[in-house]
């Protein structure tokens, strides 16, 4: 088998004092497409977030085609081929609609017909295209969903890391953005999928990661997962390590924590 | 005509304004930092050209390449370096405070490095003096000086430069990417390191032009005047609205304008104009704040990925068992007593003194502490409301013969009221905007009202006696310290009733979510006009019991708006919600300076005692400049404010929670070994 | 019939040119659970900012229990019996989850003011403390009482939310998304505290939502927005049997 796109070795993560993952091994294949699933605070976040430089692990490394990326900045991911589509808001609320999507494709390698990409956003998307010259910040929770997605789709990535993708989303457009997933897929780029919609993701998928409490617990096809797919879902009962840790990544919802000393942690 | 000659004479000025408005500009769009240290650059870059030119008498061309683009990035890409990274993801409180603690920390460092003597007539960056044979037409009365052309011209070059930058360049895009959120960049593939980098040196070059250009405007270099010019050329980063580009450039050049008409059209000795003129751009930058549409509703932008960062600890109050509290608590009242004694039977007057103005100032501090800790309101105008105070007290005094302290709650009632009338309009504001509208008033009030004889009393400051209560009278400095201490404690038990009371539950509750206290029901608005009222009227009882302990009311000794400025630092370095960070910066706002300038008299004052010290202690005693002491003092409080970027809640705070830690830690290793040594001795037959 | 409780007569908002909403007509009864679904960007939040006062409508009027509330801030609505909870959850920094409570409980009754706080100190009472018990136990949540709220997850985060609403003794409360970002764990839960809370408090509730099961259980009726104007509104389960409405929104799949 060739090199995995990425490949996560034995990786452990943590906010600060909280851990957030521990002892991960996680390759997703040239072509394949990864759902990642588990409850809330289970990790699966903490996973995308390692998976594109946004946060080094404390442990273990990061390799991306084959290349040691562990504690390389965000944007050396991004060069490799790595577009990751953060959960909840991830616009630049000050920069117009096409400025948003103008950013990523002038700084993707090799380079690109940017005007033709625009165009490929707004074909993808006819709403944003309405609202091109908009600054990102007035559009409504959903349609800056679709900017971020925009953003990643149209870059055809090595690797696409979706965090979330329904979130907040009508019935009809999550159906639309899955279907374009199933095209990005068939057209060979990988996918890590993290979803709360199993249906979706199970039907995307070629094979299923199920997190608890920041260990992976399963790792197979979506066929195989068979009735533990009604548990996975289920949070532990008892506050447990992984407790903390959701808390950390809910922080962001909150937008109550704000740490000025800012910088890497 | 005559109005049009006027208003062209204006444009020179406009064009400064526009330079420096321009300079901040950039620096907000492309680094997040309202940056005040913008005078602060500018001053060393000053500083470096005229040390180069007249000093070492270097070309003009030199000189200048070495100072604007050499010294002035390097400046700037080591601020960024060593602080400004670390406040990426930080509010816009945090970045201005920092800023305001460089505003007072480089002068000082520049001070020290290259001397503090006198620099007058700082030359220009131009290579002719006078420029009236080729730019005015024959029989002229108005010539442009070689650095009113320069200015211009610059001006004219770096605002097209900007426009472009940011309407047709990748780079601009991308700055203003990295303002936002850093990490987002990086996820679209920008490398923010280097951009953020690129920006604060290009905005540092524009500092450092600034710096250059302007200083022939002053007879001799100054960076409180920069300063103040960069306050008045606030007035045009308001109007572009901090981030038109274009629109400053227009605002600075209305703003010349005016000033040149009204200097023209206004009657040369009215009141009016005396007081106007200078003051103009403050009224200006004031009424703009007020009346300006748009600012009300700008959002401070916020990183949408900043929960990748660890979460903040938790405050020590909440992590520290009941047993330390109280222990704590205990330790404290001793300390503070034993201080108390110390003052009472050991200090001379010369200590004593200190230490009760200290205790004073610490009043003033704890205003602070409910506008600015408690209301998140960054207000730096707390200097001025204490004048109002002590001014009203002083006039009731010595108008009325009414007893002082009487005349303290007059004071005190005074300053609430203007606050309360300033504070109407002013608490609508957001973040940085409140903090620009208190500093216009702060300046408005000190070339507006401070000169009137109503006001002040004029040229001679009113006196203001110690007072009698009963058999103590207060002339005997230890009466006046318990005095001062009922004063303070009192105060102190005001405020942290208010800030554990349903007030400061208000009140925080509308820091972090103002849309979530209005869906309770809570009006916001009043809360922080009650809020500002407060504080005004305690730094009005701050600023009257300065005015006793001096013994006079006056407004250079005790309030210029500068030292209000360092008094912001200090309080919110140590930890803007705490009454031990008020006392502790009251004291050593007094205390430290003279302590240190003991410290370096005593190589001098051994010299002097021993005819045979060794030669090189005599070297470093002739080595040490008198003002080293003063300069050292303000750099430390200037780094104080910086380290507000690491520990947002205090330094004080920050220290208490590690020492709680690391009691509990220690505590908790004992028990654990007590326990191993008992369940030992229990296995034991 | 009786009154309604809320009633918003041709409301119509634009920014910049765009039209957000185009004379939209609602009404929310006593004691009834009505939802607004719509695809993204259809209007539902500025629907949501105009009633609860955060933004003014252009043109349009809002009544609210018997009388007009057009020109009343989010704070002076919130007091006529209007709680809402946000999208992005918001809570207060540095509080613990009974503070939040206790903050909105204050706001309420108005207790304690400057020279209470000063004179008497602002201890809680017990019968405060009473009322917010109710309330914690209602949502399940004393076990987290003293917890400061940042910390809890997120279906915690937004049941405190709910609860701090519901300290205001809401007649009518405005929910925008509750199960958004919830696994579907959360979002049960979510669910069974709303219809918890709506039998027992009796109080009207407006829904925005995405999760068509989650509003199928719990709303009566349901508006759907499109485009900044109202295309259906009725009992939800004929709504959402609408084809308009499965054009505009759930897709021909589903």
């Amino acid at each position: 088998m060739s090199d995995p796109v990425l490949e996560l070795d034995h990786v452990d993560a943590a906010y600060g004092p909280f851990r957030a993952l521990f002892d991960i091994n996680l390759r997703v294949g040239a072509g394949e497409a990864v759902a990642l699933v588990g409850a809330n605070g289970a990790g699966k976040s903490t996973i995308a977030r390692v998976a594109s430089g946004l946060l080094a692990p404390t442990a273990g490394a990061v390799l991306v085609d084959g290349t040691d990326l562990t504690g390389a900045p965000p944007f050396r991911f991004a060069r490799a081929g790595i577009a990751h589509a953060p959960e909840g808001r991830s616009t630049f609320a000050s920069l117009t609609v096409s400025e948003n999507l103008q950013l990523a494709f002038r700084a993707a390698r090799p380079r690109r017909d940017v005007a033709a990409d625009l165009d490929e956003a707004f074909t993808l998307f006819p709403r944003l295209g309405e609202r091109r010259d908009q600054v990102a910040g007035t559009l409504s929770g959903g349609e800056q969903r679709m900017l971020a997605l925009a953003r990643v789709l149209v870059l055809r990535p090595r690797l696409l890391i979706a965090d979330e993708l329904s979130l907040g989303l009508a019935p009809i457009v999550t159906a639309e953005v899955y279907r374009v997933l199933t095209q990005v897929r068939d057209a060979g780029t990988s996918l890590l999928v993290v979803e709360q919609h199993l249906d979706h993701a199970l039907a995307l998928a070629h094979r299923v990661v199920v997190l608890q409490q920041g260990e992976v617990t399963f790792d197979g096809g979506p066929d195989e997962l068979g009735e533990l797919s009604a548990t996975v879902l289920l949070p532990a009962g008892a506050p447990s390590r992984a407790e903390t840790a959701e808390a950390a990544e809910t922080a962001e919802t909150a937008e109550t924590a704000e740490d000025p000393a800012g910088g890497e942690p | 005509m005559q109005l049009l000659e006027y208003a062209i004479r204006g444009v020179p000025t406009g064009c400064v304004f526009a330079l420096l408005a321009v300079g901040l500009v950039l620096t907000y769009k492309t680094s997040g930092v309202f940056n005040l240290a913008f005078a602060g650059q500018a001053y060393v870059s000053a500083i470096v050209y005229y040390e180069l030119r007249k000093e070492l008498e270097l070309p003009l061309v030199a000189a200048g390449v070495i100072s604007i683009l050499i010294v002035a990035p390097l400046i700037g890409l080591l601020l960024e370096r060593v602080l400004f990274r670390y406040l990426r993801s930080a509010g816009s409180m945090a970045k201005l405070v920092t800023s305001l603690g460089l505003l007072i920390a480089i002068p000082e460092i520049a001070k020290l490095l290259f001397g503090s003597e006198t620099r007058r007539n700082p030359p220009p960056l131009w290579w002719v003096r006078r420029t009236d044979e080729w730019l005015w037409p024959e029989g002229a009365t108005f010539v442009l000086d070689a650095g009113q052309v320069a200015t211009i011209l610059s001006t004219v070059v770096v605002v097209i430069g900007l426009v472009v930058l940011f309407r047709a360049t990748n780079l601009g895009l991308r700055m203003r990417a990295v303002v936002e959120s850093p990490r987002l960049a990086e996820l679209s593939g920008v490398d923010s390191e280097r951009v953020s980098m690129a920006a604060w040196m290009l905005s540092s070059v524009l500092a450092g032009l600034a710096g250059v250009l302007v200083a022939p405007l002053f007879a001799s270099l100054n960076p409180f005047d920069l300063f103040t010019l960069l306050v008045a050329a606030l007035a045009a980063t308001v109007f572009g609205g901090l981030t038109s580009i274009p629109l400053t450039f227009l605002g600075g050049i209305l703003l010349g304008v005016l000033q040149a008409v009204l200097a023209g059209t206004l009657p040369t000795d009215s009141v009016l104009t005396n007081g106007l003129r200078p003051s103009l751009p403050f009224v200006v930058l004031f009424l703009l704040l007020l009346f300006r549409p748009g600012l009300r509703t700008t959002r401070e932008l916020t990183d949408p990925l900043a929960s990748v960062d660890a979460p903040p600890p938790p405050p020590a109050a909440r992590a520290r068992p009941p047993w330390i509290a109280t222990s704590a608590r205990v330790f404290g009242t001793v300390v503070s007593l034993i201080a108390v004694a110390l003052c009472w039977f050991v200090l001379d007057s010369y200590w004593l003194g200190l230490a009760i103005s200290g205790l004073v100032l610490s009043v003033t501090m704890m205003s602070l502490i409910v506008v600015v800790g408690m209301g998140g309101m960054l207000s730096l105008c707390q200097a001025a409301l204490a004048a109002i105070g002590a001014f009203a007290m002083a006039q009731v005094v010595a108008g009325t013969g009414v007893p002082v302290v009487l005349g303290l709650v007059v004071g005190v009632v005074v300053a609430a009221a203007i606050g309360a009338l300033l504070a109407i309009p002013v608490v609508r504001l957001d973040g940085v905007y409140l903090a620009l509208a208190t500093l216009a008033f702060a300046l408005m009030f000190q070339s507006i009202f401070v000169p009137l004889s109503w006001v002040s009393g004029g040229a001679v400051p009113i006196t203001v006696p110690r007072p009698v209560i009963g058999p103590l009278d207060l002339s005997d400095d230890r009466y006046f310290l318990v005095f001062v201490i009922v004063c303070a404690v009192a105060t102190a038990l005001v405020v942290i009733r208010l800030r554990e009371g349903t007030t400061g539950r208000f009140l925080q509750a509308l820091q972090t979510s103002d849309v979530a206290a209005a869906s309770i029901g809570i009006n916001g608005p009043r809360a922080r006009v009650v809020a500002f009222t407060i504080a005004a009227g305690i730094a009005g009882f701050g600023g009257g019991l300065a005015a006793i302990d001096l013994g006079q009311a006056s407004y250079e000794a005790s309030f210029p708006y500068l030292i209000g400025l360092v008094w912001v630092a200090l309080l919110v370095s140590a930890g803007a919600r705490s009454i031990q960070a008020a006392v502790l910066s009251g004291l050593f706002f007094f205390l430290f300076p003279a302590l240190l300038d003991k410290l370096f008299a005593l190589p001098g004052n051994w010299v002097d005692t021993n005819p045979d010290a060794p030669s090189w202690v005599a070297g470093i005693a002739d080595a040490i400049q008198p003002t080293w002491a003063q300069s050292v003092a303000f750099i430390l409080f200037g780094i104080g404010a910086i380290t507000y970027a690491k520990h947002p809640e205090g330094s004080i705070e920050a220290q208490t929670t590690a020492s709680v830690n690391a009691i509990v830690r220690r505590v908790e290793a004992r028990n654990d070994r007590h326990r191993v040594a008992a369940g030992a001795g229990g296995s034991a037959p | 019939m009786t009154a309604p409780l809320l009633s918003a007569v041709g409301v119509t908002k634009r920014y910049a040119g765009i039209v957000a909403l185009q004379n939209v007509s609602l009404e929310v009864g006593p004691a009834e659970f009505a939802a607004v679904i719509g695809p993204n960007g259809a209007g539902k939040s500025t629907l949501f900012d105009c009633l609860t006062g955060v933004q003014r409508p252009d043109r349009g009027h809002v009544h609210f229990d018997g009388r007009p509330v057009d020109g009343l801030r989010p704070a002076a609505r919130a007091r006529a019996g209007m709680a809402r909870t946000f999208q992005r959850i918001e809570l207060f920094g540095g509080m613990s989850v009974l503070d939040h409570l206790l903050v909105a409980d204050r706001a309420r009754t108005r207790r304690g003011g400057l020279l209470t706080d000063v004179f008497t100190g602002s201890r809680p009472s017990s019968d405060e403390l009473d009322r917010c018990s109710a309330v914690l136990e209602l949502l399940g949540l004393q076990e987290w009482a003293e917890r400061p709220a940042e910390s809890l997850t997120l279906g915690r985060g937004r049941l405190v939310e709910l609860a701090r609403a519901l300290m205001c003794e809401p007649k009518l409360l405005f929910l925008d998304e509750p199960s958004s970002g919830l696994d579907r764990h959360e979002t049960d839960e979510m669910g069974d505290a709303l219809l918890r809370v709506q039998s027992e408090r009796g109080l009207a509730i407006l829904l925005i939502e995405h999760d068509v099961p989650l509003v199928q259980r719990l709303a009566e009726r349901m508006y759907v927005l499109d485009y900044g104007e109202l295309i259906a509104a009725g009992p939800t389960d004929e709504v959402l049997a609408d084809q308009k409405v499965r054009v505009a929104y759930l897709g021909a799949s589903t």
